[in-house]
């Protein structure tokens, strides 16, 4: 295997946890809600998917139990801002503070315990390509889905209806409420759909990346998450762009600790997260630019009235 | 039959005042069902969480020890949120004015004056500003989410203080441990009870409170954070500057953040460590909003919150279990004050199915 196919590799491996939960949210800001409790949808999506995997000896287990536990979170942060207006930005971040500490208590039972690992599937023919195939089509089931994830949120949010009554729901919310449409079920489906995703990315980090329990594992991943979705103006394809950027900025620090630079790893560490600093103010400076794209309720409250 | 709000003329006084309460008595509750649920006797495991620590007079100054960092940290955030400014960063802040004062003590550890300690506590709030300013100048120069960017350099703070102790500063004499030096005497903060942990940063905490309750309530400033935080065009109108108030709430709470960083370091602790906050500047988010965002209320609230860490420590210890349990009910406090506060602003109401609602003709 070439040196370049080996990097790729490692690339699309860091990257997929940020493309898995950042397309959820992508969806559920198109509908003008903003969760900020990605990371801890992220984290308990980690510990259930372990968890289930550990249990059933089914990595395939592993990952329906990861998307089930994020969206029975993100059904919690649902219900109490569509039903109870709750404060958004209040209420995600009480939900990741209530999935780090969920999290570390259902996982204490599991640190140390070596963890089951989701195999890859070699598509067949497409494998046999050189360079492109074991990059691209020699993966696991989850690398298949975020692919198909963002081919599918693309075509839904732009050519379909529902994805038309979604970005509507999401850029005035009185038009579409008087319209006819119901704001809080398109709204609860999409946050549902970011927090399955979520869990998928989570479960991703405990099944693949690192197959095992670490507590906090997700280590603001699911911030970075949040963060390319700004960075790709709410457009699928550009998120994925921008989380394969951040995959890259993520194994430098190997590469580089690996090569014998001699810059103290905590520096390297700290890379991704100054990354994103960074590419939130190169992208927010143009205020036009953002406000154009920015879904035009987001996070506002909404109450039905008649 | 399904429950609808209706908006309240007004916000409920009466709600207003009840909605905490309600929050604690839902958090005890769900709390008994987990108890419950790991095989515990649920009335005696409570006991053991929320009563216990109250009856030694040891743990009620550890608890006034936790209370500390706690209602410093809360009452800065707690300004920066009435006016719609969102750090949620604190927690950095915290580390970064711990390591800026403390690099003030450690590299005057031999000075013997009684100067040492003000200087410390100097830097410790310039550095806790430093930190937080670079969100808001982020924010208000290029319209950054502060959200986010302050959130992200907590994970930058705190990986400069682990380096700073497995490296430059790490003490020479202390068997490759990752910890600097003891602070020397003058650069620890007097105690207020001799033989305990209690120190002077509890009355910087108190004077807090007292400060920003006066500025709330009593100020044009307190006036200017209300307005522009719940009506910014009726702000500007009077005159207000939103970026010069978001400048003024970012580096407020940073510098609380920064004293508590420095207080606690500096007077519980003795040394820098890879970590010196067992999550105080995120557990603060929780006691500003359980407070009302109220000075008051932060104290109480803040006190509740330290004795959420301290059953989790009795808890570990008589029941065995894991303390992890404490940031579950922390998490849940928050979630159940949020669903409360609801009801400040909206009444409940139960109403038949109605032809002509929304759910019969709701197409999505």
């Amino acid at each position: 295997m070439g040196v370049l196919e080996a990097i790729l590799l490692t690339v699309i491996t860091a990257a997929t946890p940020l493309v898995l939960a950042a397309i959820g949210e992508l969806v559920v800001e198109r509908s003008g809600v903003l969760n900020l409790g990605v990371e801890g949808m992220m984290i308990v999506g980690a510990v259930t998917g372990f968890a289930a995997a550990n249990a059933t000896g089914s990595p395939l287990v592993g990952v329906a139990a990861a998307a089930l536990g994020g969206m029975v979170l993100s059904a919690l942060f649902a219900f109490l801002i569509l039903f109870l207006v709750a404060n958004q930005y209040a209420t995600g971040l009480a939900l990741t503070l209530l999935g780090l500490g969920l999290s570390g208590m259902i996982g204490e039972a599991y640190v140390g315990t070596p963890g089951v690992r989701l195999g890859r599937i070699d598509i067949p023919v497409l494998s046999d390509i050189p360079f492109l195939g074991p990059v691209l089509f020699s993966q696991d089931i989850l690398v298949y889905l975020s692919f198909a994830l963002v081919a599918g949120v693309s075509w839904f949010l732009f050519r379909s209806r529902a994805g038309l009554v979604l970005r509507a729901v999401g850029d005035n919310h009185a038009s579409a409420h008087a319209l006819g449409f119901s704001v809080r079920r398109v709204r609860f489906a999409a946050v549902l759909f970011g927090g399955a995703c979520a869990g998928l990315g989570g479960g991703y980090l405990s099944l693949v990346y690192t197959p095992q329990w670490i507590e906090g594992m997700t280590a603001g991943r699911g911030w970075i998450a949040l963060a390319l979705v700004v960075f790709a103006s709410w457009l699928p394809g550009r998120l994925a762009v921008g989380a394969y950027l951040f995959g890259a900025v993520m194994i430098l620090q190997f590469h580089a600790q690996a090569a014998g630079i001699g810059i103290p790893s905590q520096f390297l560490t700290m890379l991704p997260y100054l990354a994103t600093v960074v590419v939130l103010v190169a992208i927010s400076r143009d205020r036009t630019r953002i406000r154009l794209n920015t879904p035009a309720t987001l996070g506002q409250p909404f109450v039905p009235d008649r | 039959m399904r429950l609808e709000l209706v908006r309240r003329p007004e916000q409920s006084r009466r709600m207003a005042m009840l909605s905490p309460l309600l929050a604690i008595a839902l958090t005890l509750v769900s709390g008994a069902i987990l108890f419950a649920a790991l095989g515990h006797d649920p009335v005696r495991a409570l006991g053991v969480y929320f009563i216990e620590p109250l009856t030694t007079s040891w743990s009620v100054q550890e608890l006034l020890v936790k209370a500390t960092p706690l209602v410093m940290i809360a009452v800065g955030l707690a300004i920066c949120y009435l006016s719609n400014n969102w750090n949620i960063g604190a927690e950095g802040q915290f580390t970064f004015g711990a390591i800026a004062g403390s690099g003030v003590a450690l590299s005057l550890n031999s000075w013997d004056s009684g100067l040492l300690l003000p200087l410390m506590l100097v830097a410790g709030i310039l550095g806790g500003m430093a930190w937080a300013a670079i969100p808001a100048f982020l924010k208000t120069r290029f319209n950054t989410n502060e959200i986010l960017t302050s959130l992200m350099l907590v994970y930058v703070a705190q990986l400069l203080l682990d380096w700073l102790v497995r490296g430059p500063w790490r003490d020479p004499g202390g068997y490759n441990f990752p910890e600097s030096e003891v602070f020397s005497d003058a650069a620890t903060m007097p105690l207020l009870i001799a033989g305990s942990r209690l120190h002077i940063g509890a009355v910087f905490a108190v004077l807090a409170v007292v400060v920003a309750a006066i500025m709330l309530g009593a100020t044009l400033k307190g006036f200017e954070i209300r307005v522009l935080g719940q009506a910014p065009k009726a702000g500007s109108f009077a005159g207000f500057s939103r970026t010069r108030l978001t400048v003024f709430a970012f580096l407020l709470s940073g510098g609380l953040a920064g004293l508590a960083g420095i207080s606690e370091v500096s007077g519980t602790i003795g040394q820098l460590r890879p970590t010196i906050s067992p999550g105080y500047g995120f557990a603060a988010i929780i006691v500003a909003f359980l407070g009302r965002l109220n000075p008051i209320g932060i104290l109480v609230a803040g006190l509740l919150l330290a004795l959420s860490y301290l059953g989790g420590e009795a808890a570990q210890v008589s029941l065995g279990i894991s303390d992890k349990i404490t940031k579950v009910f922390q998490g849940m406090l928050l979630i159940y004050v949020l669903a409360c506060d609801t009801f400040i602003l909206y009444r409940p109401r139960l109403v038949r199915a109605n032809p002509t609602g929304e759910a019969a003709h709701g197409r999505a």
